[in-house]
């Protein structure tokens, strides 16, 4: 088990007072919360903010936690040395509002798992004689344009908490198979009843939430359930005109483009997008016309006598 | 590795209205928690009676993301309704900016 640096992690000193404790996890909550911060591991992170004030904030916990000194450094192998908490009192009590079953071992390992039967949701109709619906889970699955496009199976593994015999939250690996309609949308949220956390007493297990996220496409921007290209052309091409393949999802098709194109212009490619069973979704193409650069000589004399038999100032709407 | 092949799945649909007391049981809340968030412009159903309400998807979204914003920054409603404009507004501007990336990336290309 590594050892957590818990200062480190909330960027303060040792000596800290409760109050830059406080001010230092509120900037760094909401700087990481998941919902705000769209990093990759922004919610990581917050689930070690969380954890490192679990125990700074609260006095004992953190007296017990400074006993470690400063010979600890972090990610270093730990395991704490037997009655290591002895005069201390914070064993099954003493949680914030934070998530508890998310926290790390090392954690576990020093101040125990909280009590399930502690745990019931702030919104949540389970008050009640500890016996209720679970908590719902919710998390992301990122699924690439080709697989909402064509529909798709994903199989996905999530960490998920369950309670031992004595009580404790433990996390295990629970593999899923989710089918992925054709036409899902970024955002869109997919429901899996009873596969979230275990429900108190003779209470139902909650939901897991899956919220679809689309990787990132080397081509194609999605925007709800059109997809956006942006098209190079070359000039002789947006003047006069021409018949041009551009890549969709479904595979090359050909493209007409009207003669005196410019730059910016979008065309839409009909049913060409992220089509579901009810909703069509379409293919904009944005021109952008590419100049050539001049290598040969000949290159240069086109470009020139197009300079001369061409009467076109480009910023004639400036007034210049 | 546990395999369910009784998977219940809900999908919701961009297409699909759900009336207060589907999205209740969705999100898990009292119907006087959905009547504060309207009545902040967090959500704003169709209809005008609580029994005619129907609610969009991403609606259920604005809920969840409401609860978590306020359980974990402790923020209040007018606080949450802002945050909830200004991520919408945020991510309009990203995608934006990818597409301007896209056509800037041209440029360089050649």
């Amino acid at each position: 088990m590594e050892f957590k640096d818990y200062y480190t992690t909330l960027g303060i000193d040792r000596n800290a007072t409760q109050d830059e404790v406080k001010r230092a996890y509120r900037k760094l909550a909401r700087k990481y919360h998941p919902d705000i911060n769209k990093d990759g591991d922004a919610e990581k992170r917050f689930k070690e903010i969380g954890e490192a004030y679990e125990v700074l904030q609260d006095t004992e916990k953190r007296a017990a936690y400074d006993k470690f000194g400063k010979d600890w450094q972090a990610g270093q192998d730990f395991n704490p040395p037997p009655d290591w908490d002895n005069g201390f009192e914070f064993h099954g009590g003493g949680y914030t509002e934070t998530d508890a079953s998310q926290f790390s071992d090392f954690f576990e390992s020093l101040f125990g798992a909280q009590n399930r039967a502690e745990r019931q949701g702030p919104f949540g109709g389970s008050h009640a004689g500890y016996s209720g619906k679970g908590q719902d889970l919710h998390a992301k699955i990122v699924i690439s344009l080709e697989d909402s496009y064509r529909g798709s199976k994903q199989s996905l593994t999530l960490q998920r908490p369950t309670v031992d015999e004595s009580g404790h939250v433990t996390t295990k690996p629970h593999t899923l198979q989710v089918t992925i309609p054709k036409g899902i949308t970024e955002g869109q949220q997919i429901r899996l009843s009873g596969q979230g956390a275990a429900g108190m007493g003779q209470g139902p297990a909650g939901d897991l939430f899956l919220e679809v996220a689309f990787a990132k496409h080397p081509h194609f921007t999605p925007d709800n359930r059109d997809i956006m290209l942006t098209l190079p052309i070359a000039p002789w091409e947006a003047a006069l005109g021409a018949t041009v393949p551009v890549p969709t999802l479904g595979g090359t098709v050909e493209l007409k483009i009207p003669p005196a194109s410019q730059t910016g212009k979008k065309l839409r490619l009909k049913g060409r997008g992220l089509s579901s069973a009810k909703a069509t979704g379409d293919q904009y193409v944005t021109l952008a016309i590419m100049v050539p650069k001049p290598v040969t000589e000949k290159d240069k004399e086109l470009y020139k006598s197009m300079k001369s038999s061409m009467s076109f100032n480009p910023r004639s709407h400036l007034g210049v | 590795m546990i395999m369910n092949p009784d998977l219940h799945c809900t999908f919701f649909d961009e297409d699909c209205r759900y009336s207060l007391r589907e999205l209740c049981n969705v999100c898990n809340v009292h119907a006087q928690f959905i009547q504060d968030l309207i009545d902040e412009g967090i959500l704003s159903p169709q209809g005008q009676h609580p029994h005619e309400w129907r609610f969009r998807a991403v609606e259920i979204k604005r809920i969840q993301i409401s609860i978590r914003l306020q359980k974990d920054l402790r923020i209040n409603l007018p606080g949450t309704a802002l945050a909830l404009d200004l991520l919408d507004e945020i991510a309009q501007l990203r995608q934006s900016k990818s597409r301007l990336e896209q056509l800037y990336s041209l440029e360089e290309d050649t």
